[in-house]
């Protein structure tokens, strides 16, 4: 079976050579944002440091942590529930719309439910759902998945935006004033959280000694759906727990400072009981969270707090677009992640890398992205899932890394083979390099140039 | 046939690694003056700060302000007689109309211009959501530089609701421009009151 891969899907993105620069450009702004945060703050390091230690805490001892948050949310008279994996997500989602005969509801971002692809499922069972968070309910417009976990439609030129909401939300042809659309969307959505009985948001963080959950966002949507709805869902995969009511503080300094460059979201929202006459439940889902906690090398990955940073300041995320990930989150921590799901599936994912280690330098919780990127390539060549041309590759860089001999000469046969036939490079065998212009090879290598100058 | 919460409880345990310490959170804060802080870092990020010395400067500032179609003032008695909705709302619909809503922070944080907000200070929880403008009431007294001091100002406190609250809704999803407004309220003002 042939699985359409990064690679073929990067293809695709790079034709537009003008909105790969652009793409590439904004994303590159929102770390140089990120970057000018992070300078102000002298206890930046630290702050990492100590975000990791208490995930590592947690990952260490999360069933017990688990049992206290629901513990104490059900204290606070919010109803607990347990999914294994999507399908049991979903079901319990939807029974508990049809308890109360909801056939409409409203939702806030959450990639767990893109992970799930619980909209899908509602709308096979007659629910409608609405995604409320303007990038998502655009991308939802546009019949596609979000491209990114922070920045869903950034990948969209404003003026297909304005192509979107003329056909769906009745605006004037050609108009793509930002400031017009989100009024626009404002109006839409607005009577939309008046009149929806039920709303679902995501959960950033869960406090085990508290039971309270935040979600935070910069819109105000989750808030709006939860305030005026009867029934509020939080989804929450089971890596989302913290264990005191302090460690927020810790979290919330990282988040969008990592994320946007912003201070804080506009909106940190603290639930801990429901409105009277109300109801909140939280789901907690595993999907493959502990499967991961039992892999020593990729267990880590769980710390992850979904700030984005990784996928802003990677190169090839910048230069092929989320949808070339063709999982639900894409980027360095996607890559990571989605093998554990499905290794065959998304066995192309951790080869769409550099290993430059920008990802690992970002990420507010010190998650060794790109070492578990390298640790994956051997799990997958070794399970026998990776294609011939990676292979290839792969055989190529470990015989050349290991003998100092085919270094030299294989950097010799390199350039000689870039002077003269730059088309043999542009081949299969050699992904990164397709609908690249290829660099202009150095006349001596820093080896010949050191043996030569040493000496001087 | 054993739960879903078994099953999943089982599975963690049986890979979760060996216990590691909770890290306590030594983090020092930096010297600065929070007030200025407070209203530099609230600027940056849309909102405005209006500096007061009394709930007296405040009334004569929104002198017009009464005009406006709905006025909602939560728990803050100084400013009753402001309020033009009679009664504290059944449903949070209710409030839809709600030009301007006027509310009470507990605290304020420096580093990032946001005030803390309980459900005890609202009529309802969507009020500052909801409203088209927010107005907040702040003692500069009250402002803490950092988040862990945030926390640790509100240690166990218990509430079934609360927030941080940092300038206008905003979004930036359309091609990264910066739109003040997005589903919350389109301003966000502080009366910083210097007692
Ligand atoms: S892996 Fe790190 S940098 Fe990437 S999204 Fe998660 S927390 Fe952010």
């Amino acid at each position: 079976m042939h699985t359409i891969d990064h690679a073929e899907l990067a293809d695709v993105f790079n034709k537009d050579e003008a909105r790969v620069d652009w793409h590439d450009e904004t994303l590159w702004w929102i770390r140089q944002k990120r970057d000018k945060a992070v300078n102000q703050l002298p206890e930046w390091e630290l702050l990492r440091e100590t975000a990791s230690k208490i995930k590592e805490n947690v990952l260490s001892n999360l069933a017990g942590y688990l049992e206290e948050f629901e513990g104490n949310a059900q204290k606070n008279g919010i109803i607990v529930h347990w999914a294994a994996d999507a399908k049991e997500h979903n079901q319990i989602v939807l029974n508990l719309l049809k308890g109360k005969g909801i056939n409409k509801m409203v939702k806030s971002k959450s990639m767990l439910t893109e992970e799930c692809h619980l909209n899908e499922h509602l709308e096979h069972n007659g629910i409608e759902v609405i995604d409320s968070d303007l990038g998502e309910r655009i991308v939802q417009l546009a019949k596609e998945p979000p491209s990114h976990i922070v920045l869903p439609c950034i990948h969209k030129k404003k003026e297909e935006i304005g192509d979107l909401f003329h056909e769906y939300l009745g605006t004037p042809a050609g108009n793509a004033d930002p400031q017009f659309l989100t009024e626009t969307a404002r109006q839409h959505l607005r009577e939309v959280f008046l009149t929806r009985r039920a709303a679902l948001t995501g959960v950033n963080f869960a406090v085990a000694e508290t039971g309270e959950f935040v979600v935070c966002t910069n819109e105000g949507n989750a808030d709006m759906g939860a305030h005026l709805s009867e029934i509020h869902i939080a989804s929450m995969g089971m890596e989302k727990l913290i264990p005191k009511r302090e460690n927020l503080g810790v979290f919330l300094r990282l988040l969008t400072r990592s994320a946007t460059g912003q201070p804080i979201t506009t909106y940190s929202s603290h639930f801990s009981k429901p409105r009277s006459g109300t109801e909140i439940h939280v789901i907690i889902v595993d999907n493959g969270r502990s499967q991961q906690l039992g892999r020593p090398d990729f267990r880590n990955s769980l710390k992850c707090i979904r700030c984005g940073s990784c996928m802003n300041t990677c190169p090839v995320y910048r230069r092929s677009g989320g949808h070339s990930y063709h999982n639900a989150i894409a980027g360095p921590i996607g890559a990571i992640l989605a093998p554990n799901l499905d290794m065959e599936k998304y066995a192309d994912l951790p080869f769409a890398s550099t290993l430059c280690g920008s990802c690992s330098n970002v990420c507010p919780v010190k998650i060794d992205i790109h070492q578990q990127l390298y640790k994956w390539r051997q799990v997958i060549v070794q399970k026998g899932y990776a294609a011939t041309g990676k292979k290839a590759a792969m055989k190529m860089m470990s015989l050349t890394l290991a003998s100092p001999t085919a270094y030299h000469l294989g950097g010799k046969a390199g350039r000689f083979v870039m002077k003269y036939a730059p088309i043999a490079v542009n081949n299969k065998l050699n992904p990164w390099y397709k609908q690249r212009d290829m660099p202009e090879p150095p006349k001596e290598s820093f080896g010949e140039w050191y043996t030569k100058n040493r000496k001087a | 046939m054993s739960t879903a919460r078994e099953r999943i409880l089982n599975a963690v345990r049986a890979n979760q690694p060996a216990s590691t310490p909770l890290p306590e959170i030594i983090i020092p804060a930096s010297e600065i003056d929070l007030s200025t802080k407070f209203t530099e870092t609230l600027n940056n990020i849309g909102g405005k700060v209006i500096a007061v010395n009394n709930y007296a400067d405040i009334l004569n500032y929104l002198e017009e302000a009464t005009a406006t179609r709905l006025l909602n003032i939560s728990s803050i008695p100084e400013l009753q007689q402001l309020r033009t909705l009679d009664h504290i709302p059944r449903m949070p619909h209710s409030l839809q109309d709600t030009e301007l809503a006027i509310i009470k922070a507990k605290f304020g944080v420096a580093e990032n211009g946001a005030v803390w907000i309980t459900e005890d200070l609202l009529d309802q929880r969507v009020l500052p959501f909801i409203c088209q403008h927010l107005m907040v009431v702040l003692d500069a007294s009250s402002i803490v530089a950092n988040m862990h001091q945030a926390y640790e100002k509100i240690g166990m406190e218990s509430y079934g609701y609360g927030a941080f609250i940092a300038g206008p809704s905003k979004t930036a999803d359309i091609e990264q421009s910066l739109v003040l407004g997005a589903h919350g309220s389109r301003s966000m003002t502080i009366f910083l009151i210097n007692a």
